[in-house]
């Protein structure tokens, strides 16, 4: 299946996983809601307080960024290591399309009212930065984008960077509904976050390796139930193939598109 | 000589570059403008609402069509990425590569702040019954990655594509993120670059914070008061040295985070120095092997006070350094690839750059500062890109010879 020899594998280890839906608030919920319990039945929260952020980068921060800094917070908390060490990655493919709205509709109208927070909150890597602000990161952190296939070309930049760095390495993916005339022509209709510690090295916080390659595209089923219903509305979710395999502990293969003509092709193996 | 952090990184034939922006279209009109220290800024004659300030504008853009299979990628961003591809041979040169390696062997890593949203701050101004009108209501030209995907489908490359967007730093990491790649095997070349043309918000938006000149910037000089914003593109092919041994090459790269504010640097440069010292040491040179360092030198009061003092305390005097943005204006998420092509043009013709704008400069850098376009030799050489969200990046280079 691998396009020629020299395409090789990169083996990462799974150390830890955030996750976050207006429904389903943090990693343990989705993951039990994906092994087939009902859903808390809480109601639903429009925006999570991750409580890393001062109360002051709380209020000025968009519901993107809290969702991201969020998820960011309960892989990095579930592995134990210090936050302030650890590179980051945050992998989006709209930002927050709410801003790009309100900066554009402000622009038609009023160009000289444009609000200073709004525009530095419209950059691609603002989560990157509240984020490293909140924990006092001076590590690398980096913010891309992918259409579609944001969330695999963000594991694909993440191992190869925990691999040539020898460094764990934070990855964030992230999308949220806009609002205006750009909704009808984005794919996300419904908020998703979701981060993965990865480490090029196996330590004790290992919960699971996933063996990464490159392999030419192939058209296949999109996913079924409840982690189909995620990944249909939200681009960010297309990677919840990974979630559902921690979630079952299942091992196996699974296929992430990560550009037009390649997938990644991801070999899961759980550890006790 | 420094300990690497990363013992591992290794070095990049540069195999083929370019560079278009508001100087000029291709490497010969930028080393012709820096030789005569000509400015390409002028009198804002781009926003519709007024605004007193100088821009960097690449001519001509307007009238640029793209080929029919790739009108769905038509924006001003798309069509200055595709005006980059047709200079100097980049695009043959690509074309060569794609033939050795294969298609999918190849990565596009493309770096914009701000990309395509000019088309959408226009489908705001002419909204169809509050919808994007129907000319544009799609959404590869409402997207950043809508960079990267053009120029993968404009260069026929099937390989990983990305687009980077770390505000002022963005096209500089993609010179990292394709070091990495080619080292862990996922890909045997990449392309790698950044785009960035004039849109409304990017003008409002640098105005809203107060840093844009009502003149052409002037960086480092006592009396500097904020930036210029320029477009503009730079595009570079690399791969593994064995390839290309006479090409420049990329010796190293360091990237941090200032972890101190969204738009302000911090005081100390802390980020930038951790950047500049990674990018020493994984390059396996110390702060006296360098002869040249293209600096981010935007113009506006902060980033140019700490960036002198920062220069100031490491690099001895043998070392010139300037900033380009007064030739281009400040190109954004372009900057870094575009100052990137710059630096390579010192190491390619032996020349320092002239720092244009500054007439007087800040005390702390004035031991390095080149205020002159001056001969020299070149052999290694640094730039800098330092990006909102405390976002540090630099690259090291060093001719095809230095590490033979």
């Amino acid at each position: 299946m691998s396009m020629s020899p020299q395409h090789k594998s990169l083996s990462v280890w799974l150390e830890g996983v955030g996750a976050w839906t207006p429904e389903l608030p943090d990693w343990p919920t989705l993951r039990d809601w994906l092994r087939g319990a009902p859903a808390p039945g809480v109601e639903a929260v429009d925006k999570p307080r991750p409580t890393v952020l001062s109360a002051s980068a709380r209020r000025r921060a968009p519901r993107s960024v809290l969702a991201a800094v969020d998820v960011a917070s309960q892989a990095v908390a579930m592995t134990h290591r210090d936050a302030s060490r650890v590179p980051s990655l945050f992998a989006t493919a709209q930002g927050d399309s709410g801003i790009v709205d309100s900066i554009c509709a402000t622009l038609a109208t009023h160009p000289g009212e444009l609000s200073p927070t709004r525009f530095h909150n419209s950059v691609h890597n603002a989560a990157a930065g509240y984020w490293t602000m909140a924990t006092g990161c001076h590590a690398a952190s980096s913010a891309l984008t992918a259409f579609g296939y944001t969330f695999a070309a963000g594991l694909l930049e993440a191992a190869s960077t925990a691999h040539a760095q020898s460094t764990p390495l934070l990855m964030v993916s992230y999308d949220v509904p806009g609002c205006g005339p750009l909704t009808e022509i984005l794919a996300t209709k419904t908020p998703f976050a979701c981060a993965l510690l990865v480490a090029a090295e196996r330590s004790e916080r290992a919960v699971a390796r996933a063996d990464i390659q490159l392999v030419r595209h192939v058209e296949r089923d999109a996913l079924a139930g409840r982690a189909g219903q995620l990944a249909a509305n939200n681009v960010s979710a297309r990677g919840i193939g990974l979630l559902q395999s921690l979630a079952l502990r299942r091992s196996g293969v699974l296929y992430l598109q990560v550009a037009p003509q390649i997938d990644l092709k991801i070999c899961m193996e759980h550890h006790p | 000589m420094a300990t690497s952090l990363h013992p591992s990184v290794t070095p990049l034939a540069v195999s083929a570059c370019t560079v278009t922006s508001a100087l000029g279209q291709g490497k010969a009109t930028h080393v012709e403008g820096m030789h005569t220290m000509q400015s390409g800024l002028h009198a804002n004659d781009f926003s519709l609402t007024p605004l007193t300030c100088h821009i960097g504008r690449v001519e001509g853009l307007e009238h640029i069509e793209l080929p029919g299979d790739h009108k769905m990628w038509d924006c001003r961003n798309n069509r200055l990425g595709w005006l980059a591809l047709q200079q100097d041979g980049f695009r043959d040169a690509v074309v060569g590569a794609r033939q050795r390696y294969g298609s999918e062997r190849m990565a596009v890593l493309a770096g914009t702040s701000a990309g395509s949203i000019g088309s959408t701050e226009d489908g705001y101004r002419r909204l169809e019954s509050g919808r994007l009108p129907e000319d544009i209501r799609w959404p590869s030209i409402h997207c950043l990655h809508s960079l990267g995907a053009f120029l993968a489908a404009a260069l026929e490359l099937t390989g990983p594509a990305m687009t980077v967007s770390t505000a002022c730093s963005s096209s500089a990491k993609v010179f990292a993120m394709a070091e990495r790649m080619i080292r862990c095997g996922l890909i045997d070349a990449a392309v790698v670059g950044g785009v960035e043309s004039l849109c409304h918000s990017v003008l409002h938006g640098f105005n809203s914070l107060q840093l844009v000149s009502d003149e052409a910037c002037r960086p480092f000089d006592v009396e500097r008061n904020g930036i210029s914003i320029g477009e503009g593109a730079g595009l570079a092919l690399l791969e593994r040295v064995e390839s290309a041994t006479g090409a420049p090459r990329l010796l190293g790269w360091g990237e941090s985070s200032d972890a101190w504010h969204m738009t302000a640097p911090h005081p100390d440069g802390l980020g930038a120095e951790l950047a500049i010292r990674e990018a020493l040491d994984n390059g396996g040179l110390d702060a006296g092997m360098v002869d040249y360092i293209n600096l981010h030198g935007t113009g506006t009061r902060n980033n140019d006070a700490v960036e002198a003092r920062l220069v100031d305390r490491m690099f001895p005097d043998s070392v010139r350094a300037s900033s380009t943005k007064g030739y281009t204006g400040h190109t954004l998420g372009a900057a870094g690839a575009v100052e990137a092509v710059l630096t390579l043009l010192a190491l390619q013709q032996d020349l320092v750059p002239g720092n244009l704008g500054c007439r007087t400069p800040e005390v702390a850098c004035a031991r390095h500062l080149a205020l002159e376009t001056r001969a020299r030799h070149v052999c290694v050489a640094l730039t800098n890109s330092f990006g909102f969200g405390g976002n540090n990046v630099c690259l090291a280079f060093a001719k095809g010879s230095a590490t033979a």
